[in-house]
């Protein structure tokens, strides 16, 4: 039996990170080039999820007969094990990617811990740093899907704003509906970013979900036209110059932003601040074998 | 550093003005004044305006009000920049106050002891002796009184006026507010036709200049003295690190969104001490809109965006005829969106399909 079953297993049951000391150990069993990785800082905690599946609103906007709908609520399965960070990526993680040249610096001024996860990145540079802490590390990291980040923060997903009185002949009922909802959740501004594990660990064991830091996805922005049924969808266009932000609430932001303040639109509550954290993928049983023979 | 004795400068020379002033108390006019019937108002903060007639009962009388003066410090956006505000009353801007034409606005302006700096007060609806800033200059611990008759109808800014760079520094720490002079008989079109407002709401606009540090940072300070030197150095640049409504951005949103209701009329007030700007309420209009704010002219019609004077207030008078989310805002959008200046009106009511709608919604272009 592979080595990873076990530890997939065990995390879930326990719903614990899992220590830095296995995680490396696992990366050495599936082999990887990681001479470029400083050595000051270990590899990321990571959680491993057991296979299993969510139902959740999708995110983007949906029509019907022309009309929004509420999202579609659609049972996601993952069949394979989710392998994703513990913790955000910190400000001192992606200096090291800056410092390596992997990286633009972050707009960031204010005076924040050096574990806080890091803020003032856009979606260009999660990516960047993804693809970086992968040549880094020898490992493929990449953003979560949304359905991922949803399926990790567990309790800690709310979804969007949705307006919940559809009348066809007021289409401002619904605008305001969404905008009391809003206020009604009476969250104020929570500009700083705080030290790592200050908003406390999901039922996952993931650190962090829903605080004052938003995360990247790498879901982009969709619009949908239902088909009769209302789940299927009869046609859709993607905008992947705006991708799908999570956090205490799900929001939408273009690529380059790297300030969810001033990234929103005229009404709305905007994200305090824009992060991520990434997601492993697990290597084919191909490259397993490979790297322990030190082919790759 | 300011010290106590610059901040108290202007004193000597208020005092000596109010000296050479003995006959001012003992004319036949003030016999008649003293006849006038008086009438005590509570004013309360905006966006709100404290009750009135908007077609005034009886003959002229005196309204009596009070501001005591607080600096405090106040938050005025979400990342909790502090700014070393003056106020009139506690709030930035201060109160609207209304009254009618020929009536006497008696204000007792009070600058406690818990105060650091002296204070007046600069009424544009009032004649002479520098608008009664030369007559109400009060130190911390005093108090003063000022009587002035509101011969023309209007709105109209007020301001703190304490001498030299005292003045902007006040003014753009959050030291201004508005009067309103009613005619008698109320509001009128440009037919001379009365129009009346169902709620009237004072959006007071201020620009901030606040220094930063070596990083970028917003700065603060223990006193406002103490920020003085560095404040100045920004003011001089001109270019505001914010422009809000209501002494806050966001201040005006949310929870503190303006109401309304489809078919009901509203009066904007919208002031600006120190600097210019162009209000226009997004998916709405000006029906009337007294753009200087002087309502002897005729109101202009149909405004898309108007343009307030620094020193000025003006007025705008709206029927919402669409329910949703409105947002008001400074139309320099960079002002609007990104320096703070934005507020919304949440407007309830039934959707008019012949004033819009949208006849097919968004879909992949169709290709032949």
């Amino acid at each position: 039996m592979p080595l990873h079953i076990p530890r997939f297993a065990s995390a879930a049951v326990a719903a614990v990170a899992v220590p830095v000391g296995l995680s490396i150990q696992a990366v050495g069993d599936w082999g990887g080039h990681r001479q470029s990785y400083p050595a000051a800082h270990p590899l990321a905690m990571t959680v491993s999820l057991l296979p299993g599946s969510i139902v959740y609103p999708m995110p983007g906007e949906f029509l019907k007969d022309g009309r929004p709908q509420r999202n579609p609520r659609l049972r996601q399965q993952f069949d394979k094990p989710l392998e994703i960070m513990t913790y955000q990526v910190s400000a001192a993680d992606y200096a090291d990617c800056v410092a390596a040249g992997g990286c633009q610096p972050p707009q960031e001024a204010r005076a924040i811990p050096d574990d806080a996860p890091v803020t003032g990145v856009s979606y260009l540079d999660a990516d960047a740093y993804a693809r970086w802490y992968s040549e880094a590390t020898g490992d493929h990291w990449r953003l979560p899907s949304d359905e991922e980040w949803a399926f990790a923060a567990a309790e800690r997903f709310t979804g969007e704003f949705e307006g919940v009185e559809d009348d066809a002949d007021n289409p401002a009922r619904r605008w305001l509906t969404s905008y009391k909802a809003e206020v009604a959740l009476n969250r104020r501004p929570d500009p700083l970013p705080r030290s790592r594990g200050s908003f406390g660990v999901n039922s996952r064991g993931l650190a962090d979900l829903s605080g004052n830091v938003w995360e990247w996805t790498s879901t982009c922005y969709v619009r949908a036209t239902l088909a009769a049924d209302g789940v299927g969808v009869a046609s859709s266009i993607d905008n992947c110059g705006v991708h799908v932000v999570e956090g205490f609430h799900r929001t939408y932001m273009s690529n380059f932003v790297s300030d969810g303040k001033s990234g929103g639109c005229a009404v709305g509550t905007p994200p305090d601040n824009l992060g991520f954290r990434l997601v492993r993928n697990q290597p084919g049983w191909a490259k397993r074998i490979l790297g322990r023979l030190g082919i790759i | 550093m300011l010290t106590r004795r610059e901040a108290l400068f202007g004193a000597a020379i208020g005092a000596a003005a109010v000296a050479a002033m003995p006959a001012f108390s003992a004319t036949a006019a003030q016999a008649e004044i003293g006849k006038l019937a008086r009438e005590r108002i509570k004013l309360v903060a905006p966006p709100f305006v404290h009750q009135h007639d908007q077609v005034a009962k009886g003959g002229p009388k005196i309204v009596e009000f009070t501001m005591t003066i607080e600096e405090k410090p106040v938050v005025i956006d979400a990342d909790g920049t502090t700014l070393n505000a003056m106020t009139y009353n506690g709030s930035v801007p201060g109160p609207l106050m209304v009254v009618h034409q020929d009536d006497y606005v008696e204000l007792t302006l009070v600058n406690p002891d818990t105060n650091t700096l002296a204070h007046n007060i600069d009424f544009h609806a009032a004649t002479g002796a520098l608008g009664g800033g030369e007559l109400t200059l009060v130190n911390p611990g005093e108090q003063v009184t000022l009587r002035f008759k509101a011969t023309r109808t209007g709105t109209f800014v007020y301001h703190c006026a304490p001498g030299g760079s005292m003045i902007p520094w006040h003014v753009v720490s959050g030291m201004s507010g508005a009067i309103m002079v009613l005619p008698r008989d109320g509001l009128k079109d440009d037919e001379g036709k009365p129009v009346k407002y169902d709620s009237i709401f004072y959006i007071g606009e201020n620009d901030f200049y606040i220094p930063r540090d070596e990083k970028g940072n917003f700065k603060s300070y223990e006193t406002a003295g103490d920020g003085y030197d560095d404040v100045m150095k920004v003011m001089r640049g001109l270019i505001p690190t914010h422009v809000v409504f209501n002494g806050k951005a966001g201040s005006l949103t949310g929870d503190n969104a303006m109401k309304a209701k489809v078919g009901e009329t509203v009066l904007i007030v919208h002031s600006q001490a120190n600097r210019d700007t162009r209000p226009h309420l997004i998916g709405g209009h000006g029906d009337y809109v007294w753009e200087q704010g002087k309502f002897a002219n005729a109101p202009a019609k149909d405004l898309e965006t108007w343009f307030i004077r620094g020193g000025s207030a003006g007025a705008a008078l709206y029927t919402f005829l669409q329910p949703g989310v409105y947002a008001y805002v400074n139309h320099n959008l960079i002002e609007a969106v990104e320096l703070g200046a934005t507020a919304h009106f949440m407007v309830e009511g039934e959707w008019n399909d012949d004033l819009m709608t949208q006849v097919e919604a968004p879909k992949p272009i169709v290709t032949n």
